[in-house]
């Protein structure tokens, strides 16, 4: 049976990157005795999938990663030894099963959403809000868009879904949902970095403090997007 | 949480954050209000090498066992860190609390390699310790004790350290705070501590003790300078090893470390008695665990980090008589598990490939000889009991057995070593790549042809060796003898199977000098440290260049410490210590080893070597015959 675990990293656990949290929950799995299910071979391991990497420094409330499972006792369970093999500062939010033939996590992600804050003695004059906005509303949104080669020119525009800013000063909070699929991904550092180039200032590399709220899969068709968190797809056992 | 104690903007600047943040699986956080006594346990090098020690994960589970003390772990920062660090005036700070070392109990450090020495200074320094012991009044600092294998030669370090700890940590640590809170609680000085705990057994406190020198610079006499300081400190050694303290719930790092597994200490000590191997000395004697306690251990273990991966740690892991009983248990256990098994340090016969080929990848492993030697008079020497035989077989069966890969490990620079001796490293080379070409017929050839890989070192002489005495190769000896034995495998007819690497020889000289050395390198030491020499054990860091100007500053000759022959009548800086075995066992080696002749292992026939006076382990089993 294949299963969804959603999870929480936030605190210290934001410096562990992503290929560490990766092997830090093939430990946890072992310790919580669940019987996970194992690729063949000489060398096996867990069949595990994780929907999109995070960066090292940011925060999440919607992590997700998948698992085939031999045997179980429900999802409580399941949950509830999960939880005891974490660490602080990583929650097992939720458990839930998935149908067969599911889209595995990683190749479900469509979007993310980011709440978006200024470190301590990084927030702007106040006022920036509302400029922020009125660079949303332009038709394009403009970036250098590194890849492994060069250096492109491209418009995000149409991969930010939803962009707003509540707030001012130490309190102010930017809250967006943007592309996460592995073909169109887009970090919310890049939007922010490109509305403060259109102010012509450079935005520190150190300025943010960026918390991913959830992952979400498309379930829409031809009319239009119909985001839903991941483990919405799945259901209790 | 604990607020952590570098900033974000530090954390994401510098490599791998995950070394400075503590918080992994099974580290222990407790409450500073509840315990007595905070002691920051330190390995002087990076996390990803410190995690990696057995040792400190089991002095670690014994101290946070003890309900009124909590230990934490420091490592060294690495450069980027170090340099904002200094920059912003940062103290080091603990893991687990996050909060400065210096505001601890005990900075306690472990001692493993002698070229960690300017490590130990960068952490005294970023911890805003003074260097030097004697600079260190009151209660502002931490007591700094240092502890591990380095310590049978404390005196280049001495001055730094206000308590070396000789030998085994699990016998007398409890004293030694008990002592300390005692002292506390009495409101007794800083030294008065030390002087009483220099009356412990295996303590030793270099403050209460003076050196005097000969004119030639050899060593006059060391002496207590106060009564009822010991002349002499006897090794600790914990007898009891089955019923002692071991991790059942070592720390799991975040980041990929070297020894990213499961560590199970099957034995402590050798029987074997290499004449240039000092752990081999100073563990003795051999005692082994209980299988039933190891059994028992590497389920908790396995269970309780989620590794998935267990390996048997010892110094020669064939000598453990319960091995197949135990192996048979890992199989049975780990097989259903995924879980890999690793066996270093196995003799290489039937009896290991068999199991090597049951918990192993034939393809991707290698098979590992340490002849040491390539001549067997040279092996002779330095008593390796491996013969040409038993590697030229050893080989075959494995490539019958589908290997296509060999390590060989040698010495260079060993006593009374000639070119034909060098010379016979390629043919031992050469004449095992042959046994693979008339083993293995062509169409069952995996990769075409066999891949031998010779590595030499160079010999380094290191104290209670029976070579203690013997001089050590000059750079330029070293380096001729690594261009002879290149020349040697170009030779050979199978020469374009072997492939071959040696070590940096200025290194060597260095680790020479301070394996030897005597109080007055500590100033070479501190002076090399404030040229900006740290991590003198990566050979990107290491600074020959400021050395040799330390050495010249101070007027220090090193060919004193390495090139010179010592008589066996000089006192030894480190003749104050007493290993367990007897400096007259030592003497009697040194003259066997020059007449080429080989000793017994302790299994076959006791040598009388003195750790008998411990009453156990091999020492107390019946011998055949």
């Amino acid at each position: 049976m294949k299963v969804r675990i959603k999870f929480a990293k936030s605190g210290a656990m934001r410096f562990i990157g992503h290929l560490d949290v990766m092997r830090f929950f093939q430990k946890a799995i072992r310790r919580a005795g669940i019987d996970v299910a194992y690729s063949e071979g000489f060398s096996p391991h867990q069949i595990m999938s994780f929907a999109a990497p995070l960066g090292v420094g940011l925060t999440s409330h919607g992590e997700y990663l998948d698992i085939e499972v031999r045997s179980h006792a429900g999802a409580e369970d399941m949950k509830h030894r999960l939880g005891k093999a974490m660490v602080e500062g990583m929650e097992i939010l939720s458990v839930t099963a998935l149908e067969e033939g599911t889209k595995n996590a990683m190749a479900s992600v469509a979007a993310a959403e980011y709440s978006v804050r200024f470190r301590q003695g990084y927030a702007p004059e106040p006022g920036w809000t509302d400029r922020l906005l009125a660079f949303y509303e332009k038709p394009v949104v403009m970036v250098k868009k590194k890849t492994k080669k060069s250096e492109v020119e491209m418009d995000i525009k149409p991969y930010i879904y939803q962009l707003s800013a509540k707030g001012e000063g130490e309190n102010a909070a930017v809250h967006m949902i943007v592309n996460a699929s592995s073909s169109g991904n887009i970090k919310p550092g890049l939007v922010m970095e490109a509305f403060w180039k259109s102010e012509g200032k450079e935005l520190s590399g150190f300025a943010l403090e960026i918390t991913r709220e959830d992952t979400f899969t498309d379930l829409g068709g031809e009319e239009g997007m119909h985001l839903v968190p991941l483990d919405a797809v799945g259901a209790g056992f | 949480m604990n607020k952590l104690a570098l900033k974000d903007e530090i954390l994401l600047q510098v490599e791998k954050p995950a070394r400075y943040i503590g918080n992994e699986v099974n580290a222990v956080v407790k409450d500073k209000e509840l315990v007595d006594i905070r002691i920051a346990m330190c390995f002087p090098d990076v996390y990803e090498i410190g995690m990696s020690h057995l040792g400190i994960q089991i002095l670690y589970d014994m101290f946070n066992r003890f309900e009124d003390v909590w230990c934490e772990r420091v490592y060294s920062p690495w450069v980027d860190l170090d340099r904002v660090m200094r920059e912003e005036n940062i103290p080091l700070f603990a893991l687990e609390s996050q909060e400065p070392v210096k505001d601890m109990d005990f900075l306690a450090i472990t001692i493993q390699y002698e070229m960690c020495y300017t490590n130990i200074l960068q952490i005294l320094d970023l911890s805003h310790i003074p260097l030097k012991a004697k600079d260190r009044e009151g209660w502002d600092y931490p007591v700094v004790i240092g502890g591990g294998p380095c310590v049978y030669n404390p005196e280049p370090i001495a001055e730094f350290f206000d308590l070396f700890y000789i030998g085994e940590g699990e016998t007398r640590y409890r004293e030694l705070l008990d002592l300390y809170k005692e002292c506390r609680k009495g409101g007794e000085s800083r030294k008065e501590f030390l002087r009483k705990a220099a009356k412990l057994p295996g303590m030793y406190v270099p403050m209460f003790y003076q050196v005097e020198y000969k004119e030639d610079g050899t060593i006059e006499k060391m002496e207590p300078m106060e009564e009822g300081i010991p002349k002499t400190i006897l090794k600790e050694v914990e007898m009891g090893i089955s019923d002692t303290y071991y991790p059942k719930k070592p720390v799991v790092p975040f980041i990929k470390v070297t020894q990213d597994r499961v560590v199970l200490e099957i034995q402590r000590g050798c029987i074997r008695g290499c004449r240039f191997c000092q752990a081999g000395q100073i563990y003795r004697p051999v005692r082994e665990r209980d299988v039933t306690m190891l059994k028992e251990y590497a389920v908790e273990m396995l269970k309780n980090t989620g590794h998935e991966e267990i390996s048997l740690s010892s110094l020669s892991s064939s000598d453990y008589s319960k091995l197949p009983e135990l192996i048979d248990f890992l199989i049975e256990e780990c097989g259903e598990r995924k879980i890999n098994i690793s066996l270093p340090s196995l003799r290489i016969d039937a009896f290991s490939l068999d199991v090597m080929g049951k918990v192993q990848d034939i393809k991707k492993s290698s098979l590992t000889f340490a002849p040491e030697a390539g001549s067997q008079r040279l092996r002779n020497v330095i008593n390796k009991g491996l013969t040409e035989e038993d590697i030229l077989k050893g080989a075959g069966l494995a490539f019958e057995g589908g290997w296509t890969r060999v390590k060989l490990y040698f010495m260079l620079g060993l006593p009374t070593e000639t070119e034909e001796d060098i010379k016979e490293i390629g043919a031992l080379s050469n004449r095992i790549a042959a046994v693979f070409y008339e083993t293995v017929p062509k169409e069952k050839r995996v990769n075409g042809k066999v891949q031998i890989v010779a590595s030499t070192s160079f010999f380094i002489p290191k104290p209670f060796t029976p070579f203690q005495w013997s001089p050590m190769c000059t750079k330029e000896e070293f380096l001729e003898k690594a261009y002879m034995t290149r020349k040697a495998i170009k030779e050979q007819l199978n020469q374009k199977s072997i492939k071959y690497n040696w070590h940096e020889a200025d290194i060597s000289v260095l680790e020479g000098v301070l394996a030897r050395g005597d109080r007055r390198i500590a100033g070479v030491i501190e002076r090399a440290y404030r040229k900006g020499c740290i991590y003198d054990a990566w050979s990107e860091y290491f600074h020959n260049d400021a050395w040799m100007e330390a050495f010249e500053e101070c007027g220090i000759d090193i060919g004193f410490y390495t090139t010179r022959e010592r008589s066996v009548e000089e006192t030894l800086p480190w003749d104050f210590l007493d290993c367990g075995v007897d400096k007259e066992f030592l003497k009697r080696e040194w003259k066997k080893a020059l007449e080429e002749t080989v000793s017994p292992n302790c299994r076959a026939q006791c040598q009388g070597c003195g750790a008998s006076r411990f009453g156990g382990g091999v020492c107390m089993e019946s011998r055949k015959g």
